[in-house]
């Protein structure tokens, strides 16, 4: 059988996107990447060890919890993937537990790694940490100071901290920078990319990695005896939780939807473009150059979006809406409420997606919900952005 | 083959190339700077087209990118003003491939024609990705430039040397622009790229002084020169004063050529 979320061709390309479109310095170093994965992917060992280390460490297997009051309070039957509950918080140690692996086993002693709201330079320097790795993490100026906690948290882990003071001084920059301190380090250092973007293999590689949390999720329901869900939502900014949710579903007859931030939509407000090594639906002004993306939630504030997105939303096998930050906010308020669990902002963008438009799924309708991060780290802004509202 | 071969190889008869790098645009008399570089000695001419997300870019061209786009800068404008200077070198264009893209590639092979300009040197534009690109451009007799790293293993020199149109880019270095100096592994990348066929190799990134350029030019058959000019005009020097600047760069290289 072939699988909608199967492997891209040899270039990497999902249909008409992703491919690998990065300078002839870097290109050695992705196809190092690329063979390093595809010979780990199939060797038992260095699958048992993934699994075992998620187990052991990063808090694997994760519960699907039924949303009861929920689920009365919208007539459908919700089912929440609690990606909250891995260690960091979040589904970000997934994709890091595999990429510092494969970093030991190409026999490279450091990491770099860009972030955003810190999530994932958390991630990687606590998966570096844990096998001894070198780590050094680059984030935005704006988001060191928006995210200073964060900062301190990585550097507790031993992590060294590099403010991007280039370009909008955001996530993107953060990309960029690391790219180019990649250019000058390829012989020791490893690029741990946070999301299913960038120059294969990174789209794919990521994927594989992120989808533990479906194959366990589809496993889990049907121990609830739902046999397959009627809906998949998640959030998307790059699109590495939702990735991972949707491959357990993508050859059952679920409906996949991705949420993406109202001022982040590359799929809605983008068009086909190269940013990042990758070919993809991006935001862009009138003259090709890459737009902002404005989003409460640091984490989706990314122009671009994961090839295999673009290609799933062309298809027309996935669809892709958008939340605004006011409805946002709520749904981040509903959730904790009604079923006490205080999502990330980046992940209520899919519940605000759900209350929105439940009205219009039939009722009764099973809806698995991935709840990819805790709220923790944002219960600070939301309490400026409740106490602005007022 | 495309005119900038033919223009890139009647220049390797007479002498090594200098190849100054402007950031169009910068300010609002760019193009005197293209102006002084010929005449201080230049035989081509590299026009950096400025993107958002110059993934290769050092910070001094970085920095003239935010200017330059801050003033306004697009493609359009650029290759207008590109048209109605009469420089009597080749000029190539250097941007993001995503600035090409945007456009459709035949749209854009179009504009770069009808601007006269030669070729583009699209550094995030893979041997693997290019073929679409070269196809549109390659009908439109505008040259595609590739890259050589010194990473590149020996098979892929081969592939891209057979492939890339009016000389190699070979990089000196494991680094973006500006950002390193010294002498890099120029020489072994230019050793290199020459068992693989007679294409002209022109050595860049890193090269900010005079004394490098003569290093290079020793065994390269041309010497970029980028953020070291950059730097200049970002600090307010002259047209007249640039064209001394690059005259030094241009005794240098001749002179590297004497010693080879
Ligand atoms: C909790 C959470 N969810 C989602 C995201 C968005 O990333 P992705 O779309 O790759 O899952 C982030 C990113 O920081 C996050 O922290």
């Amino acid at each position: 059988m072939t699988h909608v979320m199967g492997v891209p061709d040899a270039g990497g390309h999902f249909g008409d996107f992703g491919g690998r479109y990065v300078p002839e310095a870097l290109m050695p170093a992705c196809l190092e990447v690329e063979s390093a994965f595809r010979e780990a992917w199939s060797d038992p060992d260095f699958v048992n060890e993934f699994r075992e280390t998620l187990r052991l460490f990063g808090g694997r297997p994760t519960p699907v919890t039924p949303l009861e009051r929920l689920s009365e309070h919208l007539g459908l039957r919700v089912f929440a993937k609690r990606e909250d509950l891995a260690h960091t918080g979040s589904h970000k140690i997934n994709n890091v537990v595999g990429q510092a692996l494969l970093t030991r086993r190409m026999g490279k002693r450091r990491v770099i790694a860009e972030t955003g709201a810190g999530q994932h330079g958390v991630a990687t320097a606590t998966a570096a940490a844990r096998l001894g790795l070198d780590c050094t993490v680059f984030m935005g100026e704006l988001d060191t100071q928006r995210q200073a906690l964060n900062v301190f948290r990585m550097e507790l882990l031993g992590a060294r901290v590099v403010p991007v003071t280039s370009g909008s001084r955001t996530l993107k920059d953060a990309v960029n920078e690391a790219m180019r301190e990649w250019v000058t380090c390829v012989d020791d250092t490893h690029y741990c990319l946070g999301s299913v973007m960038g120059p294969h293999p990174f789209p794919w590689m990521v994927r594989e990695f992120q989808s533990i949390i479906g194959t366990e999720a589809a496993e889990q329901l049907r121990a609830l005896g739902v046999e397959e869900p009627d809906l998949v939502v998640a959030c998307v900014g790059g699109g590495s939780n939702a990735a991972g949710i949707f491959a357990g579903f993508a050859d059952s007859r679920a409906d996949l939807v991705g949420v993406e931030a109202a001022g982040g939509s590359a799929v809605g407000s983008g068009v086909p473009g190269v940013l990042h090594g990758m070919r993809s639906m991006i935001l862009q002004d009138d003259h090709g150059q890459v737009e902002e993306a404005e989003s409460i939630s640091a984490g989706l504030d990314y122009p671009g979006i994961g090839p295999e997105h673009a290609h799933l939303a062309s298809i027309g096998r996935a669809r892709y809406t958008r939340a605004a930050d006011d409805e946002v906010i709520d749904a981040l308020g509903l959730l904790s409420r009604l079923e006490g669990i205080i999502p990330a902002l980046e992940t209520a963008h899919a519940v605000a997606w759900l209350l929105r438009e439940a009205a219009s799924i039939p009722s009764g309708s099973t809806v698995l919900l991935n709840l990819s991060g805790r709220g923790d780290k944002d219960v600070a802004q939301v309490r400026s952005l409740l106490e602005d509202r007022r | 083959m495309t005119r900038l071969d033919h223009d890139l190889r009647a220049v390797r008869e007479r002498r090594r190339a200098l190849v100054p790098y402007f950031v169009a645009g910068l300010t609002p008399t760019w193009t005197q700077y293209l102006e002084a570089a010929v005449q201080g000695g230049a035989d081509l001419l590299e026009v950096g087209v400025p993107f958002s997300d110059p993934m290769m870019d050092g910070p001094v061209i970085q920095a003239a990118g935010v200017r330059a786009l801050e003033r306004g800068v697009t493609l359009e404008g650029v290759l207008d003003e590109l048209a109605r200077t009469a420089l009597g070198v080749p000029v190539v264009i250097m941007t993001y491939f995503n600035v090409v893209h945007y456009r459709g590639l035949e749209r854009a092979a179009g504009l770069l024609a009808d601007a006269g300009v030669a070729g583009v040197i699209l550094p995030d534009l893979s041997l693997e990705e290019s073929a679409p690109w070269r196809v549109a451009a390659g009908a439109r007799d505008v040259a595609t430039v590739l890259m050589v790293a010194p990473s590149t293993p020996p098979d892929r020199i081969g592939r891209i040397v057979a492939t890339t149109q009016g000389f190699v880019y070979a990089a000196a270095r494991m680094a973006v622009t500006g950002r390193a100096s010294g002498d890099g592994e120029a020489d072994l990348v230019v050793s290199r790229v020459r068992e693989h066929g007679d294409v002209p190799v022109y050595v860049g990134i890193g090269v900010s002084a005079p004394e490098q350029a003569r290093h290079a030019a020793r065994h390269a058959d041309g010497v970029i020169v980028g953020s070291a000019l950059v730097q200049r005009v970002l600090d307010g020097e002259s047209p007249a004063e640039l064209e001394a600047h690059i005259s030094l760069f241009r005794r240098a290289i001749d002179e590297g050529a004497r010693e080879a």
